[in-house]
């Protein structure tokens, strides 16, 4: 590839991606430099690799710990942890974070939370960064401008031990929303409606930028959200190219720029926006005035329709695969073909998880629940213990309560399953996170992924319930 | 990480569209240390029924499929989770090689570092390929990474490896990619002081 002239219009992602790349090996692989690592208990056998290999962390100043994966929600010790196996797993991060002399948001810091919503809400997350994690919601915090990828634990080894990665680089895709969402309807819509429409392996090997009115339109959470869902496409990652809305939520944050170097700042991040005539890989386009709250039936997030929609049946789908696909997953969801979701009935609701946790996902969901009362079982993990603190200013946490849902502390909690808040064999799920698979929310449960409106909907009637209605 | 040049072995066919990591190993085995080998938990709720015994359907479980050192899948394999252990129960389980039209892109790049080569085929080749084995599950696959092709077995021919060179260069050899990225020190050094020199807020 010949090097880029300074006419030639750029992507976001491309101007990015090049000041970062450090090199260019002969077989295409780029060293990127990594502006940010952001660490959590499962990236412990990163830790152990380090240690084989008598290497410490290189740059602990851009390293940072934050307990979220099997942090207990019912308690703030590792004492309070479902199982002294996980117990060790919380000991064992705050252990290797002292060893690695690296800054770390232990179980009881302040400003614990799910690595992907703490890292935006502290400013650790800035426009024009590369940052991973051995995550791959990393995604997430693309929303701000940045490169933001999940990678393995070898690839984190060699990230704390050099602060740079080797990485082919991905192609470039689009995703243009038009127009306006109707009411009801939010980014996690707009991103099930996407994945049900490319596919879950729909942009396999490309870096996602959204753009268009409804993403411009958007608040900072909403385009997190989208961001999130974006491997859920297999996407390598998603981005949003910063704008006064950017700014404004950057500015004042604890690890953000100030005075002079604000100013230094900016005139960087405004630059980052792509170029008027930028080619990208693949171009796609959504109307968002077509979009509906939508609602996952399957085991995979492709696996969505609008909540007025019917299971389809398997036999509809075009190739064998899909098909067989479709007929497994009715099976593990006890679902038949043809039938209504609108009021399909459900033993539980969880509102959390890096997709819908932050402050605006409770407001909205508190605004459905307001003077109602839950018909089953449900819980509210909020994103960040910050998050908890405004909602208990806000008096949402008294509504979330009074509606007879659980209020809890901050974690990943029932999305993976790992610190022991599970949903039970058969039980039927209505949550507002990413991943719909076989077993995610513990073994034999049953998931269908919705807003956190639809969810507060589906806890009010036990029922998946079209949120518009009520 | 284990050397890789050439692989012939017979293959083991494992359906299933967007198998994500939570079905290769499910999360709530990735507490375990790794020395006490990840091989137990591949595939450990889908190839096991309700009471935790081995459902002689799945293909892992059927006579001979343990000693087949390549695994034939399908679209998306590996999508999901970034979470390495899916690579660590298939390296322990002794799986060197993985075919399928695709891959998730984390577990791509985490296959490669464990000494696992990623093989992409046409879908057509891998319906080929998996009516084949249907027939003569004695087949077998070789995986010749140093001619960078794969050789299948009934008239089906040889395929491209498409893995970049630098990947290949580090299979081949066993090499240790933090001690290679350790030869560069002076330009990433070069490199960061310059990045810092502009955002100095980044290193506080
Ligand atoms: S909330 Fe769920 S998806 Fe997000 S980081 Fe935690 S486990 Fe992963």
């Amino acid at each position: 590839m010949t090097p880029a002239s300074d006419t030639t219009p750029r992507t976001l992602f491309g101007k990015i991606w090049d000041a970062h790349e450090i090199l260019r090996h002969p077989s295409g692989q780029s060293l990127l430099y990594i502006d940010r690592d952001l660490i959590h208990e499962g990236s412990f056998h990163a830790f152990a690799d380090l240690k084989r290999r008598n290497l410490r962390p290189r740059r602990p100043q851009q390293i940072f710990g934050i307990a979220d994966h099997y942090v207990p929600t019912l308690g703030r010790s590792a004492d309070d942890a479902a199982s002294p196996a996980i117990a060790r797993m919380i000991r064992t991060f705050d252990e290797n974070m002292e060893w690695g002399g690296l800054r770390h948001f232990g179980i009881a810091s302040r400003e614990q939370g799910i690595v992907h919503v703490v890292a935006p809400e502290q400013g650790i997350t800035l426009p024009g960064l590369t940052i991973v994690c051995s995550d791959s919601h990393t995604s997430t915090q693309g929303a701000l401008g940045a490169i933001a990828f999940g990678i393995g634990q070898s690839e984190n080894a060699h990230v704390l031990a050099t602060q740079t990665l080797w990485q082919m680089r991905p192609k470039t895709m689009r995703v243009t929303v038009n127009g306006r969402l109707g009411q009801g309807v939010t980014a996690k819509d707009v991103m099930l409606a996407l994945i049900a429409r490319i596919g879950a392996a729909g942009a396999g090997g490309h870096a996602i930028e959204y753009a268009g009115q409804v993403v411009r339109d958007m608040s900072i959470e909403a385009r997190l959200t989208m961001c999130n869902l974006s491997i859920e496409a297999a996407a390598r990652l998603g981005m949003v190219a910063p704008d006064e809305t950017t700014f404004r939520y950057v500015a004042g944050r604890h690890y953000a720029p100030t005075d002079q170097e604000w100013d230094l700042a900016m005139a960087q991040w405004q630059a980052l926006p792509t170029d008027d005539g930028a080619a990208f890989d693949r171009e796609v386009e959504l109307d968002g005035a077509a979009i509906a709250p939508m609602v996952t039936w399957g085991t995979s997030p492709e696996d969505a329709v609008p909540i007025t929609g019917r299971i389809p049946d398997p036999a509809s789908f075009a190739s064998a695969d899909k098909r067989k696909a479709a007929a497994k997953s009715l099976e593990y969801m006890d679902l038949a073909p043809g039938t209504e979701l609108d009021g399909l009935p459900i033993d539980r609701v969880f509102i959390g998880s890096c997709t819908n946790s932050r402050i605006e996902d409770l407001r909205a969901a508190a605004a459905i629940l307001k003077d109602r009362k839950a018909a089953v079982p449900a819980i509210v993990v909020p994103g960040s213990t910050q998050v908890r603190e405004q909602a208990e200013a806000e008096g949402l946490a008294r509504i979330f309560r009074e509606a007879g849902f659980e209020w809890r502390q901050s974690g990943c909690s029932m999305c993976a399953a790992m610190n022991g808040d599970v949903v039970g064999p058969g039980e039927r799920c209505a949550s507002t996170s990413n991943r719909n698979f076989v077993g995610r929310q513990g073994p034999g449960a049953r998931t269908h992924l919705v807003s956190p409106a639809m969810a507060a909907a589906a806890a009010i009637t036990g029922r998946l319930t079209d949120v518009r209605r009520l | 990480m284990k050397a890789f040049t050439r692989e012939t072995s017979t293959v083991a066919y494992v359906p299933g569209v967007n198998c994500d990591t939570d079905q290769i190993i499910p999360g709530r085995f990735l507490k375990a240390d790794r020395a006490e080998g990840y091989d137990k938990f591949l595939f450990h709720d889908i190839r096991r029924d309700a009471d935790g015994n081995l459902d002689p359907a799945f293909p892992l479980n059927r006579p001979g499929a343990q000693q087949a050192r390549i695994l034939l899948v399908e679209d998306n394999f590996g999508c999901g989770s970034s979470r390495e252990g899916a690579v660590y129960a298939l390296a322990d389980a002794g799986i060197r090689a993985l075919l399928a039209p695709s891959f998730g892109d984390i577990f791509f790049n985490n296959a490669l570092k464990n000494g696992i080569v990623p093989v992409r085929l046409p879908v057509p080749v891998c319906e080929a390929l998996a009516d084949h084995l249907a027939a003569d599950p004695q087949a077998t696959v070789t995986v010749d990474l140093e001619a960078a092709q794969v050789i299948l077995p009934g008239g089906l021919g040889d395929h491209a490896i498409t893995i970049d060179a630098f990947a290949r260069d580090c299979l081949l050899q066993g090499l240790d990619e933090i001690e290679m990225t350790f030869t560069y020190l002076d330009r990433i050094a070069a490199f960061e002081a310059d990045r810092m020199a502009h955002n100095p807020w980044l290193a506080r």
